[in-house]
């Protein structure tokens, strides 16, 4: 016995109108990333103190190039990816289209916001990397392009709820469908978590930028990008765990275990929002009880990956057991290993441990001491989201574009070399990385052009160049079978989505129906932010505007 | 919920536990601590940072200062793209303080392989204790980006 976790589990084809939009976020961010991961070539042959920035067109600097690779590849990508893709897979969800002027205005508020973005940091007006600490001080151009960027995230979100409100009149009494269920918290979590970059770029950067305030609060506004800065990588990871949970079941053969879990992890991210300043273990002007409150949290935020890793790889032994799996591990063979959709995200789970680990020893404070900003972090950040989210968001496309475009894979093979290179190469790269932060490396830091340098970040250096550009070569594979499949894939009849079901049953009486009411959730969400935040906000209310900027270059 | 499934939750559970104990013993117990607040600087609207600095104590002295017998206290400014001391001399087994600000940007004081490593904002005094056991030239560096020449932002810690 299994059950649905979409409302129209035999069958529902969205109109293409939509689809289209749909497709627009996808193709944009894609083309976004691949600009950021040209960038990106040339920053990880600066760890080898090979110098090829003078060869690119337009960049002045390694700063500027880093700037755009962070920007567009951990900013614009991944929300370009996640408006699309999670539109997708709320309409699916639900079995009802979403407001489709809404996704319009979404996809061009983010186009709008990107582009306005993209022109200060080619103009070279905007080296001040993505983290933009000010005083460090970029065109008013960045700033409302970022605000922008964020808008159309709040666009789409309002369009689920929408969408929710109306199979909700429809569907009285019924549990919300999981699929759909996963995507809405993924918004509302962002929702929550997005105000405090939305308050430190429209309330104080922006006109700051523009000559309206005389100066900046450097200690505030680092710490409301902080309280964005760390649940993004929820909003960053959280698109991709609504395919390892909903989807990639199925496209393993297998089925997911339980309902309840699934929706107890998605609710924890919502819940533990307000745990960045575990990024300002080392910063002066935040008590040392702070800290270790928000490390206990940190450690807390760990426990729903964990519930993730047991709940994604149940689902694949039972996968792997039905295709004649045997064993303790034996099962772990069985999985569709040449599907390279399939491939590609496990792979990217593998990563993810990797990058979990690595993460906690980040977040464990008295840890951090010997990491913090050292190549360790970076190191750490292309496990996540340069290989479990990234890797995965290509998985995701192995079977997204082809549904998109009507048309079959381009070269199936050539798709599963190109996921199995791109996971070698994060390891070699990511591996580099850590080894020389542990020796002191610093991460963003023109390594060409540095003053100073250690015996010991030779090999790390050589590593992560040698890995690094792998990943480019892999990455441009894959844009390469991307535009093949669209110009050239066979052409192929309208499918569904790869959704799976669940073993357990969502119960409709009990306390769990109140897991779907999301609005309490969002309630104790903010009443523990208030507690966290809240002292810290009302020191520096009002903010003494008095750092001045320092305009670069 | 099954019972292999909650076995699994709570067995997760406690190894976070476990974790969080053993940060906690090596803070508490140990003596391991993060930098903590160390105080602000004011400065009025239309004040320059620099000229406030050059009047306020320790600041208006940086440098190394030997302030018990065996204890140090070290005072660095940091500014684009310099550490004003950018060499701090101390003997071995000294107990130093270090007590430190920026006057421009966001800088980093990280002496490459030990735990000193702290951010320096500018209107804020961070402040990291620290005993050097090994004789040596350490790297300092500045390791937050800070403009065009961060990457020359740098200096030493000689302990004899």
């Amino acid at each position: 016995m299994s059950t649905a976790i979409v409302s129209e589990p035999s069958g529902f084809a969205l109109p293409q109108d939509q689809l289209n939009v749909i497709k627009w976020n996808i193709y944009f961010g894609f083309a976004v990333l691949a600009v950021g991961v040209i960038m990106g070539l040339g920053q990880a042959l600066s760890y080898a103190r090979v110098n090829v920035f003078p060869y690119y067109p337009v960049v002045k600097s390694y700063y500027q190039a880093l700037t755009i690779h962070g920007v567009f590849n951990a900013l614009v990508l991944t929300t370009a990816f996640a408006n699309g893709f999670i539109a997708l897979t709320t309409a699916r969800g639900f079995g009802r289209k979403l407001n489709n002027a809404l996704l319009h205005a979404a996809f061009w508020t983010l186009f709008a916001g990107s582009i306005l973005a993209a022109y200060a940091m080619f103009a070279d007006k905007a080296s001040v990397l993505y983290t933009f600490y000010p005083p460090l001080e970029a065109d008013w151009t960045f700033y409302l392009g970022l605000a922008l960027v964020v808008v159309s995230t709040w666009i789409t979100s309002a369009a689920q709820l929408v969408a929710l409100r109306g199979w909700r009149k429809d569907h009285p009494g019924e549990r919300v469908p999981l699929l759909a269920f996963m995507s809405i918290a993924t918004y509302v979590m962002w929702d929550i978590a997005s105000v405090g970059l939305a308050v430190e770029v429209v309330v104080f950067l922006l006109p700051w930028s523009l000559g309206l305030l005389p100066g900046v609060d450097p200690m505030l506004d680092r710490t409301l990008f902080w309280f964005t800065g760390h649940p993004i990588v929820y909003f960053w990871l959280l698109p991709v765990y609504v395919s390892w949970y909903g989807l990639i079941p199925k496209q393993a053969g297998g089925v997911l275990f339980s309902d309840t879990v699934t929706r107890v992890a998605f609710i924890l991210f919502i819940l533990l929002i307000p745990v960045g300043f575990h990024h300002q273990f080392m910063d002066p002007g935040v008590s040392q009880g702070l800290k270790f409150t928000v490390a206990a949290m940190t450690f807390a935020i760990f426990f729903p990956s964990l519930i993730t890793a047991f709940s994604v790889m149940y689902a694949l032994e039972i996968g792997g057991r039905r295709r004649g799996g045997k064993g303790l591990i034996g099962w772990f063979f069985k999985i569709p290993w040449s599907d390279p959709s399939v491939a590609a995200q496990v792979l990217a789970m593998i990563a993810f441990l990797l990058g979990g680990i690595s993460g906690l020893m980040n977040g464990s404070y008295t840890m951090n001491m010997e990491i913090h900003n050292t190549a360790f972090i970076s190191g750490h950040f292309h496990q996540t989201i340069g290989c479990a989210v990234a890797l995965s968001y290509m998985g995701i496309a192995y079977w997204l574009i082809p549904y998109l475009e009507r048309r079959e894979l381009w070269s199936a093979r050539l798709a599963l070399f190109q996921a199995f290179l791109y996971f070698f190469a994060v390891m070699i790269f990511s591996n580099g990385l850590e080894a020389g932060g542990l020796e002191g490396m610093p991460r963003r830091t023109d390594m060409v052009h540095a003053t100073y340098g250690l015996a010991a970040w030779k090999i790390p250096g050589i590593m992560t160049a040698f890995g690094g550009t792998l990943m480019f070569v892999s990455a441009m594979l894959f844009f390469f079978i991307v535009v093949m499949t669209i110009v050239a894939g066979k052409k192929a009849s309208q499918r569904d989505l790869p959704f799976t079901a669940t073993v357990q049953a969502p119960p409709t009486v009990g306390w769990q129906p109140r897991l779907d009411r999301l609005s309490y959730w969002v309630a104790a969400s903010v009443v523990l932010t208030i507690a966290v935040y809240g002292p810290f906000i009302l020191e520096h209310f009002p903010p003494s505007l008095t750092t001045q900027g320092l305009l670069y270059p | 919920m099954e019972r292999y499934e909650k076995a699994f939750l709570a067995a997760c559970a406690v190894i976070l536990v476990i974790f969080l104990g053993a940060l906690a013993y090596g803070s508490v117990a140990m003596g391991v601590h993060l930098p903590s607040r160390g105080g602000l600087i004011y400065c009025g609207v239309g004040q320059k940072l620099r000229k406030v600095l050059s009047k306020t104590p320790p600041f208006d002295h940086p440098g190394v200062q030997e302030i018990a017998p065996g204890k140090y206290r070290a005072v660095v400014i940091a500014k684009t793209w310099t550490f004003a001391p950018n060499e701090i001399d101390l003997p071995v087994g000294a107990e130093v303080s270090f007590v430190a600000t920026s006057v421009d940007v966001i800088h980093g004081f990280f002496i490459v392989g030990t735990r000193v490593n702290v951010m320096l904002v500018p209107g804020e005094i961070s402040q990291f204790d620290y005993r050097f056991t090994k004789p040596g030239e350490y790297l300092l560096i500045c390791q937050e980006y800070c403009g065009e020449l961060h990457q020359t932002m740098s200096g030493k810690v000689v302990v004899k």
